[in-house]
This record gives C-alpha cells, sequence and structure tokens, in this order.
C-alpha cells in the first residue's frame, strides 16, 4: 500500500454531499471544472457563487464557498449588488437556459451592459430540467419538448443564440462557448473558466462562459446517447469559440 | 445642527446617508425621482454604491445581493414599483435579510395617477409578497420624522432580519420643510453579522443566504421563527402618537399626511365647540393596537381617514372589536382630503346628522 498515491479526487471546492443531479447529467463535470478553477486560482476563500433557479438551485449546497440563492433569473442583479458592495470578492453565478435565456435575460444582459466585474456560468442544456422538460428559448428547431410535443416550430422562436448576442454588447469583456462532450473539450471547458476568473480577478470586466450541456431524462435519451446528440444537434447550431476578448489586446 | 430646508425626497435621501446607508439600487418612478438623483450624486462621493438598475425587479435583487453580503443597503419606488418589487421583498424576508425600502405611495391601481395616495395599506402591511411574512412598516407624517424613522430604520432591520418599509405619499415625497438631520434617534441592541455571504469564508467556514427549504417540516420551523419576530414587534414595538384626547368625544384615526391634515381639522372643530382627537399610527404594521385600549371614556364614535377606500379601515374593525361606531371618510385617485371635508365628516357624526 506504500506506493499507493492520490491521482483523482473531488476538488476542495466542492462540499462533501451528494448532488441532485441525474445520471449521465453533465452538471456534474461542469460543477467540478468551476470548483477546480477557483482552487487553482486560489479564490475560494473569497468567492461567493450565486445559486439560480432550476436544476442547479441546490448547488448553494454543492460549492464549497459563499453562496447565495437567487430568485429564478435574477442572478445577475443579486451578483451585482453582492459585488459592488464587496469588490474585492469574486462572484459567479450558476444559470440554466430558462434561467439565464428566459426569465432572466434582461438581468444577464444589463449586468454585461454595466460591465459588472462579475462571470455567469451559464449551462445550455436546450431545455427546463427541473420543471420537467418544458421548451426553452434555446430549445433547437424540431426539438421535442412537453410543450413542444411535436416539435419546435418557427412560430415558437427560433433559437437563441447567447453567446453571439453578448458579443455584440459594448460593455461585455469576455464571452466564449465551450462544451464537456469530451477530455479534450473539458480541458477546454476548463481553460475559459481560468481565463474568465483571471479577467474577473484582475477587475477587467464582465465574463461568461456558456456550457454546451445534455439532459438525458428530459430528452429522453441514454447518456451517451445525449452526448452525441448535443455533438451532432447542439454544436452545429451552436458553434465553439471565443465570441468576445477585450483583453487580446493586452498581450 | 441648524434646520436646513430640504424637499422630502432629498431629505429622505441624505438621511439615509446619515444613518451610514453602503449601497442604493433604484429605478425611475415618479413621484420619488428625487431621492434616487441626490443619491446618485452624493453617494459615491462618500464612498458608497449607486447604482441606477435596469428594472424595479433587478433593483430589488441588488439590494438582496448587497444585504446576503452584510452590506446596509436601501432602494425607493413608488407604488407600481414596489408591487414589481414584491418578489426579491418575500425574498428578503425568507433569506431573514435587513434592507430599507421608501415607498412613496401614488394613486392605483395599475398605473393609477403621479398624486398623492395611501392606497399601498394592504401591499405594505400584509407583507406584499408570497408566503408568511411581515415588513416592519414606519408611516411618518413629516420630513422630521421621515428623516428620524429613517435614520432609525437601518437599525431595525438589522435588528430583526428582516425588511423595513418607510410608507410615505407623494406629499411627503415632494413636499418642502425645515429638517434637523442631527437629532438623537434610538439605537437598536445589534449583533455582528457573522452570517453574510460576503466571500470571507477562510475567516469562518461557508455561508450560506437562502429562502429554499424542500423539506416541508424544516420550511414548518422556519416560518415558526420568523413568525416570533412578528409577534416581538407586534408585543413590543407598536409606534402611535394620540393627539387632543382629553375629554375627546370624537377620535379621528389617520397615519402620514392625511394624520397631519386633521390636526388642522380638530383646530376647526374646536371652534365649533366640539373636542375631537387623533389616533395615529406611526407603525401601520404591527398595528397599533394597544392605542385603542387607551381611548378615553369619553370617546363615542371612531372616523378613519385615509387616502384610499377604506383599507386601514378593515385594521381598525380587528382591533375595534365591536367597541365603537366606525365611520369612515376617504378621498382617493391623487386627490387629498381638506380640513374642512374632514370637520364637516365629524360634524355629521357628532351631530346625529344622517
Amino acid at each position: 500500500m506504500a506506493n499507493v498515491k492520490t491521482i483523482y479526487k473531488r476538488s476542495e471546492g466542492l462540499a462533501e454531499v451528494p448532488t441532485s443531479y441525474c445520471p449521465g447529467c453533465t452538471h456534474g463535470i461542469i460543477h467540478k471544472l468551476v470548483a477546480e478553477t477557483l482552487v487553482d486560482l486560489d479564490l475560494l476563500d473569497r468567492t461567493v457563487g450565486i445559486s439560480s433557479v432550476g436544476c442547479s438551485a441546490l448547488n448553494y449546497d454543492f460549492f464549497a464557498c459563499d453562496m447565495q440563492q437567487a430568485p429564478h433569473g435574477r442572478a445577475p442583479a443579486v451578483a451585482t449588488g453582492l459585488k459592488r458592495v464587496r469588490p474585492d470578492s469574486i462572484v459567479f453565478t450558476y444559470q440554466g437556459d430558462g434561467d439565464l435565456a428566459s426569465i432572466g435575460i434582461a438581468e444577464a444582459i444589463h449586468a454585461a451592459h454595466r460591465g459588472e466585474n462579475i462571470t455567469i456560468v451559464f449551462v445550455n442544456n436546450a431545455i427546463y430540467g427541473m420543471t420537467g422538460g418544458q421548451m426553452s428559448p434555446t430549445t433547437l428547431l424540431g426539438q421535442k419538448t412537453t410543450t413542444s410535443t411535436d416539435g419546435r416550430t418557427a412560430s415558437q422562436g427560433l433559437p437563441l443564440k447567447i453567446s453571439e448576442m453578448f458579443a455584440t454588447i459594448p460593455g461585455a469583456t469576455y464571452i466564449e462557448r465551450v462544451s464537456v462532450h469530451n477530455p479534450q473539450h473539458v480541458n477546454k471547458a476548463k481553460k475559459a473558466l481560468k481565463k474568465a476568473f483571471d479577467i474577473q480577478n484582475k477587475k477587467q470586466g464582465f465574463t461568461m462562459i456558456e456550457f454546451i450541456s445534455t439532459c438525458p431524462v428530459n430528452w429522453g435519451m441514454t447518456p451517451r446517447g445525449a452526448i452525441d446528440w448535443a455533438v451532432d444537434n447542439m454544436i452545429p447550431y451552436y458553434p465553439l469559440g471565443v465570441y468576445k476578448d477585450k483583453t487580446a489586446g493586452d498581450k | 445642527m441648524a434646520k436646513v430646508l430640504m424637499k422630502g425626497n432629498e431629505a429622505m435621501a441624505l438621511a439615509a446617508i446619515k444613518a451610514g446607508c453602503d449601497a442604493f439600487y433604484g429605478y425611475p418612478i415618479t413621484p420619488q425621482n428625487e431621492l434616487p438623483e441626490y443619491l446618485s450624486k452624493h453617494m459615491n462621493a462618500h464612498g458608497r454604491v449607486f447604482v441606477q438598475s435596469e428594472s424595479e425587479v433587478a433593483a430589488i435583487n441588488m439590494v438582496y445581493g448587497a444585504a446576503g453580503a452584510g452590506a446596509r443597503v436601501m432602494t425607493s419606488s413608488s407604488s407600481p414599483g414596489i408591487a414589481l418589487k414584491q418578489e426579491g421583498i418575500s425574498y428578503m424576508a425568507g433569506a431573514e435579510l435587513p434592507a430599507v425600502i421608501v415607498n412613496v405611495m401614488r394613486g392605483g391601481p395599475g398605473l393609477g395617477g403621479i398624486q398623492p395616495s395611501q392606497a399601498d395599506y394592504k401591499q405594505i402591511t400584509r407583507g406584499g409578497g408570497n408566503g408568511d411574512y411581515y415588513l416592519y412598516s414606519l408611516a411618518p407624517e413629516s420630513l422630521q420624522e421621515a428623516v428620524d424613522l429613517i435614520k432609525e430604520s437601518f437599525d431595525i432591520a438589522d435588528y430583526f432580519r428582516n425588511p423595513v418599509m418607510i410608507a410615505v405619499d407623494g406629499l411627503i415625497g415632494q413636499m418642502m420643510e425645515p429638517v434637523d438631520f442631527d437629532l438623537p434617534v434610538p439605537k437598536w441592541d445589534l449583533k455582528p453579522k457573522t452570517w453574510a455571504a460576503d466571500g470571507n469564508r477562510s475567516n469562518r467556514g461557508k455561508n450560506i443566504i437562502n429562502s429554499l427549504f424542500l423539506d416541508p417540516q424544516v420550511l414548518e420551523n422556519h416560518n415558526i421563527k420568523l413568525d416570533k419576530k412578528y409577534q416581538e414587534m407586534k408585543d413590543h414595538h407598536q409606534r402611535y402618537e394620540m393627539i387632543n384626547m382629553e375629554n375627546a368625544e370624537i377620535v379621528i384615526v389617520a397615519f402620514g399626511s392625511t394624520s397631519r391634515i386633521a390636526r388642522t381639522a380638530i383646530e376647526l372643530l374646536k371652534e365649533q365647540g366640539v373636542n375631537c382627537g387623533i389616533l395615529r399610527p406611526i407603525t401601520i404594521y404591527p398595528y397599533p393596537a394597544k392605542a385603542f385600549d387607551e381611548l378615553p371614556k369619553t370617546v363615542k364614535d371612531i372616523l378613519v381617514v385615509e387616502m384610499s377606500m377604506g383599507q386601514m379601515l378593515d385594521d381598525v374593525k380587528i382591533v375595534n372589536q365591536g367597541r365603537y361606531p366606525l365611520h369612515f371618510y376617504g378621498r382617493v385617485g391623487g386627490m387629498v382630503p381638506e380640513a374642512e371635508e374632514i370637520a364637516n365628516k365629524v360634524l355629521e357624526i357628532v351631530r346625529g346628522e344622517k
């Protein structure tokens, strides 16, 4: 046993509690990446995370840092209020597509517009998970949900491209869309988070990382099938990459 | 310090700065605009935070975030804007966060009007949002009282870990009066905010600000805990003023600007040989039930006067418990009752006319 060494363990950024997420959902990976990033950058002790409403509503119990639970869609406003009075803290929101792209679109846009020095972790799985699989603003055309049972049609709205939209906001500093469907992309996603939190730590303004995510249960797929569906359908419509980087010229 | 002549909204803004308000988040709406305008100019100069939000909903959630981090925080609005803020107010009550909310009331329902009103009485005194909660609600009748109560209200909010509502109407917001900002106000016994989630984990472990309790037994316990605060408010912190009560044969119950006008009405009534008292609630939550036990034996009738269709009248019915015949006089929509109208209503009652 003397030669046994730990090569993988739970991040210190996560509390020792079971999560409420369904098997195969990528929230777990994204939580791990956020937690590891805060630990790697030595930011955990001065971080406050803002939970939203949806599947991640309970993550105030999952992250090991200070947490505040926000009303549906209001996390960027809560983050604004908090960050303005505690400018040396690190503040992130964790929001799904129902929370950010629908009920909270105004709060998210205006936090970016004011250039709030916060980081939004936006998890886009194209469906309302917590409430049982209803259509969201990012649900793809033809995608079946409990409120688009024959598949989404154009009359229900063409899916919103959030990162592209936020890249047009003058106040935003860094916008990137990533995916966690394979180890290579998990590593890329972590780099994006590191970049975003580093920008916030340097007080350079608003950052948002959009994650393409899955919902095997409400999509009616296996975890493997959901990953494949995201790669085949979501990523072509929601291309990965850096959409805005105001710091690019600083090098 | 000498008195200074100021407009109500600006005086309330300066009172907040004097009280150590760290941050203000608000959205424009008439008739309270001079309050955020004043703070936009002066908060930054004092090293404090001012943000004009994108909506009332965002403003109250910024208040929620800052309060969760332990800051002294305020917002202001007027009736329809307060309605929009109920989401965040309910969350703050649930998460036990202090904040001061100024409501400069205007006529409703809907977009209503922009002239003075007291028709938010139920919105203010019944909690206002979802769930079992209340706001400690103060209704000043002058700028001096508004300034003194705002200075104290930050302590009250911190003490109860619950939002405090300052309920004024457009008259208080818009009129000018001389005010002394340095009058002493009661100091409350406050504990350090060790519960704040402000990114200071290394000193005390993780803190969580939250109003979500999925286990019904845990949520029931939480509601019972919150209710103890409201019972303490009711038992120990009712505030009211009794005016001209000696030998009063009739008593006007009125708060805010309306009680101010009633003061003139009782002078007119003295000339008519009628002794009329005023029972003036200063807290409209908790409602000053104790005041009704102190009415002199000479009182035969009670007249409730409001700038609403009789919203406080319901509370008077509850505390009166059938002891006195109740009468009502109200003006609405931004119409303000004149002293003569109130005096005439009193004369009708005491002379048995109609």
